[in-house]
Order: C-alpha cells, then sequence, then structure tokens
C-alpha cells in the first residue's frame, strides 16, 4: 500500500535524537551493538562505576556519588565523575558499566537539549524519566551480557514545584523514589546510614553533609566506593536541584564538609 | 503524449529564481547584528510561537525570512545535523561554517531538482570569543553563500532597512543599542510609516521578535549555550537601556 505524503511527513517528524539516531545513524548507539556470543561465558574486565545516593531536602533535590572505578580487584579511576547534569532542572548518576554508562549520560544530556531545540520548549520531568528508561531498555541486550546501566534520575518539576527522584532497573523500569534512594555496589551501606542521617526539609547545606556522610559509610564496608580522599584532595561529586536549576556544589565546601566527618569519626575513636 | 516545450535553462533558472525572489519579498525582514556584547538577530513577528529565530547549537543561531514550513523544516535540519555531528565527534566541531556549507547544499539541490525552489533566505550566525571572530553567513534560495561582516538583512525591504542599519552600525555597539538600531531599521518601510504616524517611530515589543548570543555566557549565566531568548518584557527594558 502506497504512503501518503502527509503520513510520511508526520512519520518522519521527530523531537527525539535517539529516534532520529536510530533511523540515520544506529551505528552511533551505545546499545545496538552486537556482541560476540563467546563475551558471555567470561565477562569482560572493564571499569565499573559504583555508588550514588540521592535525596530530597527542603526544597530540593540532591544527588552525589563518589569518585572510584573499579575493575576486578583494581581501582581502575580515582577521578571518575559519575553524577551530570542532564539539563537545567536535572541531574542523573550511574551505576554500572562506565563506558556505556558515560556514553548513555551523553546520549541523554543531548537528548533533552535537542528536543529543547526542536519544540522550543522543556520537556516535562516525567517525559525525560521515561526518556531515560527507554533507553536503560534498549542497553538489555548488553546487560544480559553483564555490561548493565543503572541510573539514578533526580529533577525539579517546574510545575508542580517539587524535587523528584527516580530510580530504574535494567529493563527500563522506571519507579518513583520518595525521600532518598542509592543505587551500586555500596548502596546497601549508604542506604543504612541514609535511614539515620535523613530526615524531612533538610537544609541545603545538612543535606550535602548527609550525603557525604552515607557515601563515607559505603565506602568504609565496600571496597569498591571510594571515601573522601584528602591526600589527592578528591570529594564526592555532589549536585543540588532547586527552582533556580541545578548546581553543582563547589570543592572548597566538599572539603571542609568532608574534613569535618573525618574529624568528628577520628575524635570518636570507634572501631565501626 | 504531448511534446514537452523547450525552455533554455537561462530560461528556466531565471523563473525560478524570479518565483522564489518574489515569495521573499512578500515576507517581513529580519536583522542579525553582530556587536560588543555578542549577536543579535531581531525579527519583525507578531507571533510569539511561530520563531523565526532559532537555537541550533551553543554558539549558533539561526533565522530566517519566507515560507514557514520551508526553514522550519531547514532549521530541525540544521539542529539534528549540529547534534549529530557534536554526538559524534565534540561538541567544539560544530561550525557555522560547515552547518552553512550543509545549507548551501540543500538549497541548491532543491533549486535545481525539486519542482520549485524554496522560497527562503537564511542566515547562520556564530558567535566568538571577539567581535572579529563572530562569523554571519547568508543563504539564498539557490544556494548562494555570503560571509557577510558586521550585519545581515534579510527579507521583503531588505535595502531599505539596511541602509538604516548601515548607517548607525559600529562594532562597539552594546544589546541595547543594537536592537534598537534593528528595530528603528525594521520600522522604517512604508507600510510602518502609514501605521504609526510620521516618523515611522519604533516597533512595540510586541511585534519584535528578538533573540541574543551572549558573547561570555560562560562567565555571565554559567551555560555553553549562548542563545537567549528575549520576552516582551526583557524587549520593553533592553529598548529603554541607556547605551
Amino acid at each position: 500500500m502506497q504512503e501518503t505524503t502527509a503520513n510520511q511527513v508526520a512519520g518522519n517528524a521527530t523531537s527525539s535524537f535517539t529516534e532520529h539516531l536510530q533511523r540515520d545513524r544506529p551505528d552511533l548507539l551505545p546499545y545496538n551493538r552486537a556482541m560476540p556470543t563467546a563475551a558471555a561465558a567470561a565477562p569482560l574486565q572493564v571499569p565499573h562505576a559504583t555508588t550514588i545516593v540521592a535525596m530530597s531536602y527542603g526544597g530540593g533535590v540532591l544527588m552525589a556519588g563518589d569518585r572510584r572505578a573499579t575493575m576486578g580487584n583494581v581501582i581502575a579511576s580515582r577521578h571518575i565523575e559519575k553524577v551530570f547534569p542532564a539539563d537545567r532542572y536535572s541531574v542523573l548518576g550511574i551505576a554500572g558499566t562506565a563506558g556505556i554508562a558515560i556514553d548513555l549520560t551523553r546520549l541523554f544530556q543531548v537528548e533533552l537539549e535537542h528536543y529543547e531545540k526542536i519544540e522550543g520548549t522543556l520537556l516535562s520531568l516525567d517525559g525525560k524519566a521515561n526518556r531515560l528508561g527507554a533507553m536503560i531498555r534498549g542497553n538489555l541486550p548488553m546487560a544480559l551480557q553483564g555490561l548493565a546501566v543503572v541510573p539514578l534520575f533526580a529533577g525539579f518539576d517546574t510545575i508542580a514545584g517539587v524535587g523528584r527522584l527516580f530510580s530504574y532497573d535494567v529493563t527500563g523500569g522506571r519507579y518513583e523514589e520518595r525521600e532518598h534512594h542509592t543505587v551500586g555496589s555500596g548502596s546497601v551501606f549508604a542506604r543504612g546510614a541514609l535511614k539515620k542521617l535523613w530526615r524531612p526539609n533538610l537544609a541545603e547545606a545538612e543535606a550535602v553533609a548527609v550525603a557525604v556522610e552515607s557515601l563515607y559509610d559505603a565506602a568504609d564496608d565496600d571496597s569498591a566506593t571510594g571515601g573522601p580522599d584528602p591526600v589527592r584532595q578528591l570529594w564526592p561529586v555532589v549536585y543540588t536541584v532547586n527552582r533556580d536549576g541545578a548546581r553543582r556544589i563547589p570543592e572548597s565546601e566538599l572539603a571542609a564538609v568532608a574534613g569535618r566527618i573525618i574529624e568528628a569519626r577520628s575524635a570518636e575513636r570507634r572501631e565501626a | 503524449m504531448t511534446q514537452q516545450f523547450y525552455v533554455s535553462p537561462e530560461q528556466l533558472m531565471k523563473d525560478r529564481a524570479d518565483f522564489a525572489r518574489k515569495g521573499i519579498a512578500r515576507g517581513r525582514s529580519v536583522v542579525v547584528i553582530s556587536c560588543q556584547d555578542g549577536i543579535a538577530l531581531v525579527a519583525e513577528n507578531p507571533s510569539p510561537s511561530l520563531h523565526k529565530i532559532g537555537e541550533i547549537y551553543d554558539k549558533i543561531a539561526f533565522a530566517a525570512v519566507g515560507k514557514y514550513n520551508e526553514f522550519e523544516s531547514l532549521r530541525q535540519a540544521g539542529v539534528r545535523y549540529a547534534d549529530v555531528r557534536g554526538y559524534s565527534y565534540d561538541r567544539e566541531d560544530v561550525t557555522a561554517r560547515g552547518l552553512a556549507s550543509v545549507y548551501a547544499q540543500s538549497l541548491g539541490a532543491v533549486f535545481t531538482a525539486e519542482q520549485k525552489p524554496f522560497e527562503v533566505e537564511l542566515a547562520v550566525a556564530e558567535v566568538g570569543p571577539t567581535p572579529e571572530l563572530d562569523h554571519l553567513y547568508r543563504l539564498t534560495f539557490d544556494g548562494s553563500i555570503a560571509d557577510e561582516h558586521g550585519f545581515i538583512v534579510m527579507g521583503g525591504q531588505a535595502e531599505r532597512v539596511s541602509a538604516v542599519i548601515a548607517e548607525g552600525w559600529r562594532p562597539s555597539l552594546r544589546f541595547a543599542g543594537a536592537v534598537r538600531l534593528a528595530t528603528s531599521g525594521l520600522s522604517s518601510g512604508p507600510d510602518q510609516a502609514a501605521d504609526q504616524g510620521e516618523a515611522g517611530g519604533t516597533l512595540p515589543a510586541k511585534a519584535v521578535e528578538v533573540a541574543v548570543l551572549d558573547r561570555q555566557s560562560e562567565t555571565s549565566r554559567g551555560f555553553r549555550r549562548a542563545f537567549r531568548r528575549l520576552n516582551d518584557v526583557d524587549i520593553t527594558a533592553l529598548l529603554a537601556e541607556e547605551d
């Protein structure tokens, strides 16, 4: 059956960068790659990104990630950044296979900007969360071969005027979280810490301290999570998102926060 | 089957060019001015949602006159081209020159191969770290491309508007001065003068669409994306500002 021109035009009209790539340049997508089946037998040794924590606070949401990537028992990177601004009002953190995760992040950032430029308006927060879920689902074949990516997404809903958190599973399932959430290898320990440290309506500075301390606890018990490193002056990456948009907490502020936590812990002289 | 009449290539091209020129001359004008603060893009456009000016990439903007459906499809194609290029290489590798040459090729192809040429004229502007490094390209319906210096005027009363802009343009203009110059140029046409009494007056903020490419967007706003659309309140405030 012959398609009418109008149908063709409507069918070709897309505001999605991913759809455009799928149609015109599928080779550029981070997933969509045929993998040799032998890879499934012996998982690849590739860098893995680890713990991300996110929480709501009075006026917005916050996301923080440690700076370590591991490859088996080796530290692959001490400097890796795993929390990124997705656009002006949202951030995402990634745990899992670092290479694919970083490419997915880049694709997601372009996806949001592309929509904004084509349509002249920002995508709704739910729309952004759904797009990210679709991308994670696209990566499912790779995830089945051991190259999974699990993001955490946080943004400010400008219409409702609240910060919101979303977690995902490897099949792209999207779940809205309340209060706080963690992903990655150290997530269990970070979550335990958050349960004791977090309370409703934290001030921004308090929330930053809670995030850094929960990552400290995760690093304490999980070898794949890096704690604050005063020797190399490395601190977690922390972003806050509120009505004014996403903001990266400056290094100097984080150094002070981490310094206070290390000091308090040393003063207590406790073992665990 | 009827035999087609022979039409010489010269005549064919001339007819097509005349057709496109007529279409463009019906539209309202657009002015793109490079100045000290960046690049100001000003269009006479009463619609608040159907834009003639758009963002393409970090430092690159697009302005057009002519048929909306035709330049809108070109704008979207430009955004796709820039985003694919920036995603597959790096954000720095997206340049106005590359984009303008793609536009020139598509306009050229449509002009010779399609049933009817595009009735559009485009401007591609890229803001640089200094005014000397700004790039302004003008593209016409047949795919010709021109590298302009200082400012571009396109559309119906291009010549008249251009004369006004040429008189007032200095590289040291700020945004306020550039937008004021552009609006006074746009309101110099005969229809506008008739609408608003003698001396032409200036266009009200509602009747113009203004966007700027900030030269120092990283330091002033913390964004890599230099494009900023001004709303009616911003425009009124900017026009009231002293130089």
